[in-house]
């Protein structure tokens, strides 16, 4: 009986401990565009992404620095970080959810799969549910995973001026992309 | 038996553990949480705090296309729409070569002066991982008067046109309402008016902001001539204004007793006094251009 329960605690630990459930990346990319005017192309990309997921149970969660954004023009980036989503208030953006058809997803077998992904997007310090079809790529032991999606400037609390209301549009298409890798523990 | 519960107890601590693990903030599992390096940025609205270069740089690829106003003396009276009716102007280019590293040019009506600069920032105050509390940048640049030679019987050296200047920018964002920098300056004068003046003046200038909105923010810039020629009727240059940013363009309202609007000129000929009123309007509006566009 002894014997018993030692085996059953020693190979508790060792499953705990070979499960590679969990993939991450820290240079994600994230791109978004909020154009409104064809004379005025207003877009940003980071790839400096924190994703990581958690393959067991479809955990994900992102964050990213907004001072990490960067813009074709210089007067653009110093804008969005000065007047838009004030950076220095609000440093990150964060994703917190889930991949909801978690268990349709085989992370053991290569091959790319539909993920739906429901959670809270926090961005200037507000947090409203967002919700989006992406797609999980495996491939080699290794995670691509890819989403695009809508939100709204202002249910975030950031205001555009009537002046370049004709420039920005109220709308952001957020595109991620993360070749995410097996988290080491 | 004893042991059997202590077993049991630890596989029962260790399945709740792992249960319980499923909430975990994953992100702390990379070291999302780690400081960083990060550069404090947007000291100023625009590389001049009013007169003098502030501790912001131009952006790489940036062209920043500047026209500096400066209208007569207020307490000119109405006759002269209280200065309105003369100005001068100063209309330059600077460049961002790097984050670090500008350049400008620009002409005077005053004095017909062209004027040239360099820039350089060699600290760039940080914060997060290998804090820096502070931004040191140096400028040199030099001025040419390209008047005409007020005795031209004389033999006139092409070098009497050329002044210089050299300075050294101390600032620190100190909040994200304040900014604050020392500049000790040097200028030297290749010809001076009479015996008194001094080929090198030196002067020590301060500069500060004070965000009062996104949009608006409320400058000061001064400075303390250490050896000035007492006799020749010039002050301290004071300007205070406001900067008004709008969309593409940053436009700099202020008040000044300084005439010109290079470095030489208005450490060394401004004739206006505070004190008795004789206080001149002006405008810079900055508009920047971004020519080198970086890639996505």
């Amino acid at each position: 009986m002894k014997k018993l329960l030692f085996f059953a605690a020693i190979s508790v630990i060792t499953i705990s401990a070979a499960a590679q459930d969990k993939y991450f990346t820290k240079n994600g990319k994230i791109l978004f565009k909020c154009t409104k005017s064809p004379l005025e192309k207003i877009e940003a990309s980071n790839k400096g992404t924190t994703c990581v997921l958690d393959s067991k149970t479809g955990n994900m969660q992102f964050a990213v620095l907004m001072k990490g954004f960067e813009f074709e023009r210089a007067l653009m980036q110093e804008h969005f970080n000065e007047n838009y989503v004030e950076s220095h208030k609000f440093p990150k953006a964060e994703f917190k959810g889930q991949i909801s058809n978690n268990s349709e997803i085989n992370y053991t077998k290569d091959g790319t799969y539909a993920a739906k992904v429901k959670g809270q997007l926090t961005i200037h310090g507000v947090t409203k549910p967002v919700e989006t079809t992406g797609t999980v790529t495996v491939k080699n032991g290794k995670i691509i995973a890819v989403a695009d999606f809508t939100v709204q400037v202002s249910d975030y609390n950031i205001s555009i001026p009537s002046l370049v209301s004709d420039k920005i549009s109220n709308t952001v298409n957020i595109n991620v992309d993360c070749n995410l890798e097996p988290l080491k523990s | 038996m004893n042991f059997q519960k202590i077993i049991i107890s630890l596989l029962s601590v260790a399945i709740f553990t792992t249960a319980t693990a499923q909430d975990e903030d994953l992100l702390k599992l990379v070291g999302d949480d780690e400081p960083k390096k990060e550069y404090v940025d947007y000291a100023f609205k625009s590389s001049r705090v009013i007169m003098s270069h502030s501790m912001e740089m131009i952006r790489p690829g940036v062209l920043d296309f500047r026209i500096l106003h400066r209208f007569g003396n207020i307490n000119d009276g109405a006759y002269e729409f209280f200065g309105l009716d003369n100005a001068t102007m100063r209309m330059s280019f600077d460049f961002g070569i790097t984050k670090n590293l500008m350049i400008g040019v620009g002409r005077s009506t005053n004095q017909k002066e062209l004027d040239g600069f360099i820039k350089y920032r060699i600290i760039h105050q940080s914060k997060g991982k290998g804090v820096m509390p502070f931004s040191l940048l140096a400028v040199a640049g030099s001025t040419m008067s390209l008047l005409k030679w007020s005795d031209p019987t004389r033999k006139n050296y092409f070098t009497s046109r050329m002044a210089y200047y050299g300075q050294v920018i101390l600032g620190r964002k100190l909040s994200e309402v304040v900014s604050l920098q020392l500049m000790p300056t040097i200028v030297h004068r290749n010809l001076v008016p009479t015996a008194n003046d001094p080929s090198d003046m030196i002067a020590v200038g301060a500069g500060a902001r004070i965000k009062m909105s996104k949009r608006i923010s409320f400058n000061v810039d001064y400075y303390y001539r250490v050896n000035p020629n007492e006799t020749d009727g010039t002050f301290n240059p004071l300007s205070i204004g406001f900067d008004i940013e709008t969309g593409g363009h940053v436009f700099q309202l202020h008040f000044t007793n300084a005439i010109g609007m290079n470095e030489k000129t208005f450490l060394t000929q401004s004739t206006n006094d505070w004190s008795k009123g004789d206080i001149q309007f002006g405008f810079n509006i900055s508009r920047t251009f971004q020519l080198k566009k970086k890639k996505n």
